[in-house]
């Protein structure tokens, strides 16, 4: 238990370590988010305005992109698996005293923990698009994107235990990862869409962590005209405790695994 | 006292047999060396004792703790350089050594200390916040056995610890590996293919084809080769062998367009055969017997140095700019 406790510590402690002796990171990750908000934001705001009443499109998408910035950056503690698996380190890791599951559990951790500054960063740009924060509603995302974050990392170091190259790992982030992005109703309201986009968005589980931020930044307004920009389910509108159980029963699965998995591998 | 204890030990990759039934025993403070050509099993054996593979059959022990039961006891116990460096190139030589400390629960009134202490034993004090990237080759591979003695192992593994660096390097690591053996009665364990490095062990186990084919001190193994070894070149080695097999009842080898025999008294025995020896002579030499010729004699083959160039020729086209 020591070893596991000392692992989750250590690792996560070289994942801020590197991200602050590497400050360049810290503007490149968020520069693809940011460059799908100002593009597609302009580009569709009068077209498809009518699809989320109550709300500009670009108003409707930036707590998505928030979610994006958060997942992508999560996805990129299970590349870090594999950097290090290439470039040695990983042995250093794998012959210390350390427990498996407690080295997944740093990597997670010590990826959120970037994830959540890169996700407060996107707030810079609140007062530009007209959207108020509040300083409860800090308090109130961070712990949420913890969790999302938290969770795709353990979806990301899953698919890096088993991973030999950099490549490999790219491929995959392409084939599932991306599209798990893109239905994830980060871009369009899931409700409105056609039948089976509407199906397999709503068995994404991101979907319901980018609808707890929608949520929470612009609660107020969702249920306007009619209907409601948020996921429903059979008629039931989710609230922001029942999708982030959704992402917090996902995550749980995807940890577990992922210890699983990393403790197996030779 | 046995530090290093192992009975019967295989590694199955597939169909490849890498490590087959190898049984040894490492006594405390010894300087052991693992003798063998890239693809022997040297590094699969390393890796098993020091828990990164588990072994396909046989059992292993690192100071009396089993290297599959009991494996965050022999981590504990064991510091490791490998061939590969395993530094994070981005973070500097003092945050390496303290990712360590903190992994192998080094108490922290000792930290620092032992850190600084172990930068000056690898001269590397004035480049303690450089980043690791801007190291060379042998800066590396001292800033890691520093790393290997930080949380004070009492075995340290050393696969191939000078592959790739320049002769004064070498030596200069050699001096480290001497003046620790001498401080605190470190075991280490490494494994080379270069003779000369062999030399420096205490007992050499000489690896082929994933088998131990002898193992005792260097004279030892030397003096079995039964006194001098004498290398000739006849203008016609083939006639000059069989002479020699026929005439004088040797049993020599050609190797490398050159024929090597064993003999007592070799500086006595060269002049009765340069007067009765019937094919032309093109060279001829004797010599004391290095490891080398042990290796010759066992295997029937040299070790292959070419294949070892070339794989450090490899190594370092994988350089920094493939890096991030």
């Amino acid at each position: 238990m020591v070893e596991v406790f000392r692992a989750t510590w250590v690792v996560a402690y070289r994942e801020l370590l590197r991200f602050v002796s590497e400050r360049s990171r810290l503007f490149s990750s968020f520069a693809m988010p940011l460059l799908f908000l100002v593009i597609f934001g302009a580009g569709f705001n009068r077209i498809i305005g009518t699809m989320t009443p109550g709300v500009d499109f670009i108003q409707f998408m930036y707590p998505g992109i928030i979610a994006m910035t958060v997942l992508m950056n999560s996805v990129m503690s299970g590349l870090s698996v594999v950097w290090d698996r290439e470039f040695g380190f990983l042995k250093e890791i794998l012959v210390a005293p350390l427990g498996r599951s407690g080295i997944v559990l740093g990597k997670a951790l010590g990826s959120a923990a970037v994830a959540i500054m890169q996700g407060i960063i996107m707030l810079i740009l609140a007062p530009i698009l007209g959207i108020s924060i509040t300083p409860m509603l800090v308090i109130k995302l961070i712990p949420m994107l913890f969790v999302i974050s938290v969770s795709l990392s353990g979806l990301g170091v899953l698919v890096a235990s088993r991973m030999r190259s950099q490549q490999g790992f790219q491929i995959i982030v392409q084939i599932i990862i991306m599209p798990l992005i893109f239905l994830s109703g980060v871009f369009f309201p899931v409700n409105n869409v056609p039948a089976w986009l509407e199906v397999i968005s709503k068995i994404n589980p991101l979907t319901y962590g980018v609808d707890a931020i929608r949520r929470l930044f612009l609660g107020g307004v969702m249920g306007q005209g009619g209907y409601t920009i948020g996921v429903t389910i059979l008629g039931h509108t989710m609230t922001i405790l029942q999708d982030m159980l959704i992402v917090s029963i996902f995550g749980i699965v995807m940890l577990l695994i992922a210890a699983w998995s990393f403790s197996k591998q030779e | 006292m046995n530090i290093i204890e192992v009975e019967n030990l295989s590694k199955h990759f597939g169909q490849l047999t890498a490590v087959d039934t190898v049984s040894f025993e490492v006594p405390e403070g010894e300087i052991f060396g693992f003798l063998g050509p890239n693809g022997a099993g040297k590094t699969t054996t390393i890796n098993i004792l020091c828990t990164l593979l588990t072994p396909t059959s046989g059992r292993a022990s690192v100071k009396g703790y089993d290297v599959v039961r009991q494996r965050n006891e022999v981590r504990r116990s064991i510091g490791l350089v490998f061939q590969e460096p395993t530094l994070d190139e981005y973070l500097t030589a003092e945050q390496n050594l303290r990712f360590h400390a903190y992994a192998y629960g080094v108490p922290k009134g000792l930290r620092e200390e032992r850190i600084s202490e172990l930068l000056e034993l690898v001269e590397l004090s004035d480049r303690r916040k450089a980043k690791v990237r801007t190291y060379s080759g042998g800066m590396k591979r001292r800033l890691e056995i520093a790393r290997g003695l930080l949380h004070r192992p009492q075995v340290l593994f050393l696969d191939e610890p000078t592959l790739g660096l320049d002769p004064q390097t070498r030596r200069h690591i050699w001096d480290y590996i001497q003046a620790l053996r001498q401080q605190d009665n470190l075991t280490i364990f490494l494994t080379t293919h270069y003779m000369d490095e062999a030399e420096n062990c205490d007992r050499i186990s000489v690896i082929d084809q994933g088998r131990i084919i002898a193992l005792d001190t260097p004279d030892k193994l030397k003096d079995a080769l039964g006194g001098d070894v004498v290398t000739l070149t006849a203008e016609n080695n083939e006639a000059a062998t069989l002479e020699l097999k026929e005439r004088y009842d040797l049993s020599p080898v050609i190797e490398n367009g050159t024929i090597v025999f064993t003999i007592p008294q070799g500086e006595k025995f060269l002049p009765k055969l340069i007067g009765s020896f019937q094919s032309r002579l093109v060279s001829i030499g004797v010599h004391r017997p290095t490891l080398d010729d042990v290796f010759l004699k066992l295997t029937g083959h040299a070790i292959r140095d070419q294949e070892a160039g070339f794989k450090e020729q490899m190594k370092g086209m994988r350089g920094p700019g493939h890096r991030r």
